[in-house]
């Protein structure tokens, strides 16, 4: 097929979609521009395909086709259903904040300000024709197609201040609930962090029954002041022919501690883009990401960092465990600005493969101007050892549960770093589940 | 009575070479049997085929475990049914707590044998008890699976999961490798509290140093995939004088 015309053809379907949606999209006067300006952006390139450097191993023009229609706003009857979904959550004492079909639910949500949090919806504020700022809300700088369409599409999300100082008792928790086939969500969440403040924020992906083949298109930016500490827990358990295209923008402040933890075992097709940059000196970084996939499902896990402040530290961990067809992909970039002297930058990838037909790609980088830096990265792919297997399995365990074991085992280590007992258990408790559905 | 195994002119070939070539023996509830040999004379081959590591081919002869064809077992199956193999070099697993590794194996074998799960307390107060009497700190059971053990502490791991598991045919592969006296005595000691009238041991070893400590009834001596020679506890002693030349001879 030709490639500039299936371009065309994307283009014009998308260009009506827009048309057709501009009316339901919030925000007038500089927001409308805005949007039109990130649609105009998006269109130069329409879905990225692997012709794009940093989409080669995830062409989405291939694997999603189009950009669905937008998902109506939900109904009672959606939410109630998203209602009883986010009650098997299972994650603990959290203040939830929920998201249905791409629309903040406030009768669902624990909208509770006090402790130094503040919580709008983001259609609300891009509705607020008093504030100068509102079109900044979305806008990025990070130029990349589908951050783009996320501008321009965003029909909602939230927008959470942290006070200096602030410790919320309570994790904040952002969950995107799906209830409908065939359509798009789009998201876009900020979260502002003061100095001093110590946080826990999770996010959490997932679908009721009736949601198939429907696409999530999420964007999160976030600043954290300095002296802070932000521990970050993500959970993708998208349907398994759905789409989850979603970003970070992380801006890091000075000693500050942000640890980052994402799972994936859901979606089709999924991409988990971070764009962190440490922009104040003493800075410590930690980025956990496991992917277990299987049958054919692709996903996506790609972090730029930016260290640009010395003396700062990162450390990214990546495991997949991948059975059937399945396909990750681990992209780690590290650019260290000439200023950011003693740098250390690690990375390292290691990957499970349970099948002879599943694969991983995995595309380290590293761009290095200051010279007097520490930056690594390493990746090891591999089966299951058959001695830890027979050891196992001569001591009782069937074979499918000698397995479980030792994925769990070597998903564990990334697991360990979540610090908050009830967050872990959550990632552990979707680990097995996975686990349990290959048995 | 059924024997408690009765291994029938087995035949075992790794790939394209045969390791077995005609075995039998049989072991009673109660008795110790130990084998003896050389290097390459197929001890090891024996027990992992007892205990259906994969990779090997049997081509001829059977293998009975309480009257039932052992070969047709899956691994899991044979241990639930009470086949305990220690291994000669016990493996290090990264990430599982020895912990959690003894309880999820004691309830898969409760389960395949339709038994309730055990209980957490009664779990901990009997792994305790046996943890105290081989002289393994409640520390060490919280690491990983063998990670960082010594060789001593790695067998006496492997008995530790005898004492839970209380088979009834424990294989010893060459218990004694790697061992120093004291670690070795430790281990035995932990073996011999477990010999009783309906459990039998096989004790593969290639020094009669052993059985000092783990005295046999039986000694078999094998050589060249077969066993040549049987007798008492005193064809061990006899060994350790004469060597394995004279077998290894009538073998060929």
């Amino acid at each position: 097929m030709n490639v500039a015309l299936a371009k065309t053809t994307t283009g014009a379907v998308l260009d009506g979609t827009f048309a057709a949606a501009r009316g339901r999209l919030p925000g007038v006067g500089t927001v409308a521009e805005t949007r039109q300006q990130a649609f105009d952006d998006f269109a130069r390139t329409g879905l990225p395909t692997r012709r794009i450097e940093e989409w080669k191993y995830t062409d989405l023009r291939n694997l999603l086709r189009d950009v669905a229609p937008l998902a109506p706003t939900p109904d009672q009857a959606a939410l109630a259903q998203a209602a009883k979904m986010v009650e098997t959550l299972g994650t603990g004492d959290t203040q939830k904040l929920v998201i249905v079909d791409g629309v903040f639910a406030a009768g669902l949500s624990d909208l509770t300000s006090g402790g130094g949090v503040t919580v709008h919806a983001l259609s609300a504020m891009l509705d607020d024709a008093t504030s100068a700022t509102r079109a900044d809300l979305l806008r990025s700088r990070v130029a990349d197609p589908m951050i783009a369409l996320n501008a321009a599409f965003a029909t909602d999300g939230v927008l959470v201040d942290i006070a200096d100082d602030a410790a919320p008792a309570r994790p904040l928790h952002i969950v995107h609930v799906a209830t409908r086939p065939s359509v798009a969500a789009f998201t876009r969440s900020l979260v502002r962090i003061g100095n001093r403040a110590r946080v826990t924020l999770v996010e959490s992906f997932v679908a009721t029954e009736t949601a198939k083949a429907y696409q999530a298109h999420d964007a999160v930016v976030l600043w954290i002041g300095d002296d802070s500490d932000l521990q970050h827990v993500r959970v993708m358990e998208d349907a398994g022919d759905a789409a989850n295209i979603a970003t970070a923008i992380v801006t890091v402040g000075a000693r500050t501690k942000f640890n980052t933890f994402s799972l994936t075992t859901g979606g089709g097709v999924s991409r988990y883009q971070s764009f962190i940059t440490m922009a104040g000196v003493d800075s410590e970084l930690s980025t956990n990401s496991v992917h277990l996939l299987r049958d054919k499902q692709h996903g996506d896990c790609t972090f730029v960092i930016e260290h640009a402040a010395p003396n700062c530290l990162s450390r990214e961990l990546f495991r997949a465990v991948l059975d059937d067809r399945a396909h990750s992909v681990f992209q780690g970039r590290i650019n260290v600005h000439q200023i950011a002297q003693k740098t250390d930058g690690k990375m390292m990838s290691r990957a499970l493969l349970l099948s002879d037909e599943a694969e991983i790609d995995n595309k380290p980088e590293l761009e290095i101007f200051a010279d007097d830096v520490q930056c690594g990265h390493g990746a090891t792919i591999g089966a299951l050892d058959d001695s830890l297997l027979f050891y196992l399995r001569a001591r009782g365990l069937p074979e499918k549960a000698a397995q479980a074991l030792l994925i769990q085992a070597f998903v564990g280590e990334a697991m360990e770093s979540i610090v908050n007992d009830d967050l872990r258990d959550v990632a552990i408790s979707a680990a097995e589940r996975w686990l349990e559905s290959r048995a | 009575m059924t024997a408690l195994l009765e291994v029938k002119d087995l035949q075992v070939r790794v790939e394209d070479r045969e390791i077995l070539h005609g075995l039998t023996m049989t072991v009673n509830g109660g008795e110790v049997h130990a084998i003896m040999g050389p290097n390459g004379s197929g001890k090891s081959t024996l027990s992992h085929v007892i205990a259906g590591k994969p990779g090997y081919e049997v081509t001829g002869g059977e293998i009975l475990f309480k009257g039932e064809d052992l070969l047709e077992m899956e691994p899991d199956e044979r241990a639930a049914k009470g086949v305990f193999l220690a291994f000669q070099y016990p493996v290090e697993i990264p990430g599982v707590t020895t912990m959690n590794f003894l309880r999820t194996a004691v309830n898969a074998q409760r389960k395949a044998r339709g038994e309730s799960e055990y209980l957490v307390p009664d779990f901990l107060r009997k792994v305790r008890e046996v943890a105290a009497s081989l002289n393994i700190p409640m520390d060490m059971l919280k690491r990983g699976v063998n990670v960082g053990f010594s060789g001593g502490e790695k067998k006496r791991n492997e008995v530790l999961q005898m004492a839970l598991f209380q088979p009834s045919l424990c294989i010893l592969d060459e218990m004694d490798s790697g061992l120093d006296i004291d670690a070795l005595r430790v281990a035995a000691d932990g073996v011999n509290a477990l010999r009783s009238p309906d459990r039998a041991m096989v004790v593969i070893t290639h020094y009669q140093r052993l059985l000092n400590y783990i005295v046999p009834d039986h000694v078999h001596v094998m050589s060249k995939g077969r066993v040549v020679k049987s007798g008492g506890k005193e064809l061990a002693l006899e060994l350790e004088e004469s060597g394995y030349a004279q077998y290894e001879d009538a073998a060929a």
